[in-house]
């Protein structure tokens, strides 16, 4: 991606566009369709929540926004996604420079096995950022960004696998935030917190929507309703409803969606 | 452990049985009055530890079915519904008490003449043809049949405006009689918040349904569509 580009990605006055659209877009694993044909729009700094039972295709869904599923033997997409109006999956996209503006945390916390310090410094480093005393403010302004400073500060060379995995969680959302991303995509991660952890990130997400555009995948249908602005359900490959959150969890059209967050199937 | 539909069911039965309930109390206060049967009067006060039983157990019930299944959509709706459709029967309940009470305690029975003046029977008719309603409305979830009871209530509240001058002129008559039409005017009273407490009713039936808010609103005939 050229440079031009990049700063377009990360261009924060666009609050009240839309910062992600899917248009048509269906996706395939050789012959399997997983997604069948979706278009969607989602606005900058809101929390749009994912949800929908396992093999629904919402998994697969979050992470064509930041290219991941490109790895997956046999993976073709049709239609397309666009970031800031920009499509993602033009040719002479730079899939590193994506991530970069599209972060990513996981359903299990994955620290690198190094020091507190050297984790949340990393996305900077591979970058070839040298600048120690920028590299320390950065760290410490993203440790605080995650409510992780005031408990890391006087060890910032422990290992980070020595966190709990509640603190671990953070550290890597931390890490994320450091490489200043315009869109945090989160694939379930409180599922394995404990309920004070997970209470921590889901303030923390709260907090964070000021600033980035997210999209969390959560079974926790709770969760979806306590953080999310918006909440889309998918169901075997398709989007069946999206609407605001409190449309879905009090009065939702569909009567498969009911059914879905009343626990009644799925 | 046991299922939420299981939960909402069990639910849902004590629901109609508190229905029934209040409807017999208030049909048996209805009989004792015109038949002036004191005994029936006192059956009435002694069911009344039932109403208020069955009142004490649903409440406790949406509480744990909260507490347990953190319901959303219209389970939530059903829950949040029940517990103030409960809290409204069980003030019918009352009502009924109160009536059957009067019974008990007056020694002569008042005049045909009177009752029909004040129109007394067709408000217990009216009452009662609304709790059916809703009955109807809360077994067979139609809202329909719910929204019968916002026109009768009308009637009520229509007989209740005219008891007042009815009265005036009537003690101006025969300052004799005052007794008893203060007593058939506490009545009509109590028939008249029935008669909201029954609308009430008609309009959580309508919320926990449609998820239609009803509350303070005028217009209450008016239905919104909901695409199923």
């Amino acid at each position: 991606m050229v440079k031009k580009d990049k700063e377009k990605l990360i261009d924060k006055s666009i609050k009240r566009q839309h910062k992600l659209t899917a248009n048509g877009v269906r996706v395939f694993y050789d012959n399997f369709e997983a997604i069948r044909g979706i278009d969607m729009n989602i606005k900058a700094n809101k929390v749009t929540a994912f949800i929908g039972p396992s093999g629904c295709g919402k998994s697969t869904f979050l992470r064509l926004f930041n290219r991941m599923n490109d790895y997956i033997e046999g993976f073709r997409l049709e239609g397309e996604i666009l970031i800031d109006g920009e499509n993602i999956y033009k040719k002479k996209v730079n899939v590193e420079q994506l991530r970069k503006q599209v972060g990513m945390v996981f359903q299990k916390p994955n620290p690198f096995p190094k020091s507190i310090y050297e984790n949340v410094a990393y996305g900077l480093k591979i970058q070839g950022i040298k600048d120690k005393k920028f590299l320390m403010e950065k760290v410490v302004d993203s440790l605080k960004q995650v409510t992780l400073w005031e408990e890391v500060k006087n060890d910032l060379n422990k290992s980070a696998l020595a966190l709990s995995g509640g603190q671990q969680q953070r550290l890597c959302i931390a890490r994320t935030l450091a490489v200043e991303p315009s869109i945090i995509l989160m694939d379930e991660p409180t599922s394995a917190l404990d309920p004070l952890s997970t209470a921590k990130i889901e303030e923390l997400i709260f907090e964070l929507k000021n600033k980035y555009t997210i999209i969390i995948v959560t079974h926790n249908m709770q969760q979806a309703a306590r953080i999310s602005d918006r909440t889309a359900f998918f169901y075997m490959g398709d989007l069946i409803e999206y609407d605001s959150t409190k449309k879905i969890f009090t009065n939702p059209e569909k009567k498969q969606t009911e059914n879905y967050i009343t626990g009644r199937f799925g | 452990m046991i299922s939420l539909d299981q939960h909402k069911d069990a639910l849902n039965q004590s629901g109609i049985e508190m229905l029934e309930l209040c409807k017999k109390q208030l049909s048996n206060a209805r009989e004792a009055f015109f038949s002036h049967d004191s005994d029936l009067a006192e059956e009435v006060l002694h069911t009344e530890n039932r109403v208020n039983a069955l009142d004490l157990k649903i409440d406790r019930d949406c509480e744990r079915f909260i507490a347990l299944h953190n319901p959303v959509a219209s389970d939530l709706r059903f829950v949040l519904a029940l517990r103030k459709i409960n809290f409204d029967l069980e003030r019918v309940g009352d009502h009924a008490f109160g009536i059957s009470n009067y019974i008990v305690e007056i020694d002569t029975p008042i005049s045909q003449d009177l009752l029909d003046e004040m129109k007394v029977e067709e408000m217990f008719d009216a009452a009662l043809s609304m709790l059916d309603d809703i009955t109807g409305a809360y077994i067979s979830t139609d809202t329909k049949k719910a929204r019968k009871v916002f026109k009768k209530d009308k009637t009520l509240n229509k007989i209740n405006i005219n008891a007042f001058s009815i009265i005036a002129k009537g003690v101006k008559r025969d300052p004799l009689l005052i007794e008893q039409y203060l007593l058939l005017f506490s009545v009509i009273k109590k028939l008249e918040r029935i008669g909201d407490l029954v609308t009430n009713i008609a309009e959580e039936i309508i919320f926990f349904r449609e998820a239609e808010v009803l509350k303070h609103r005028k217009r209450k005939g008016t239905r919104k569509k909901k695409d199923e």
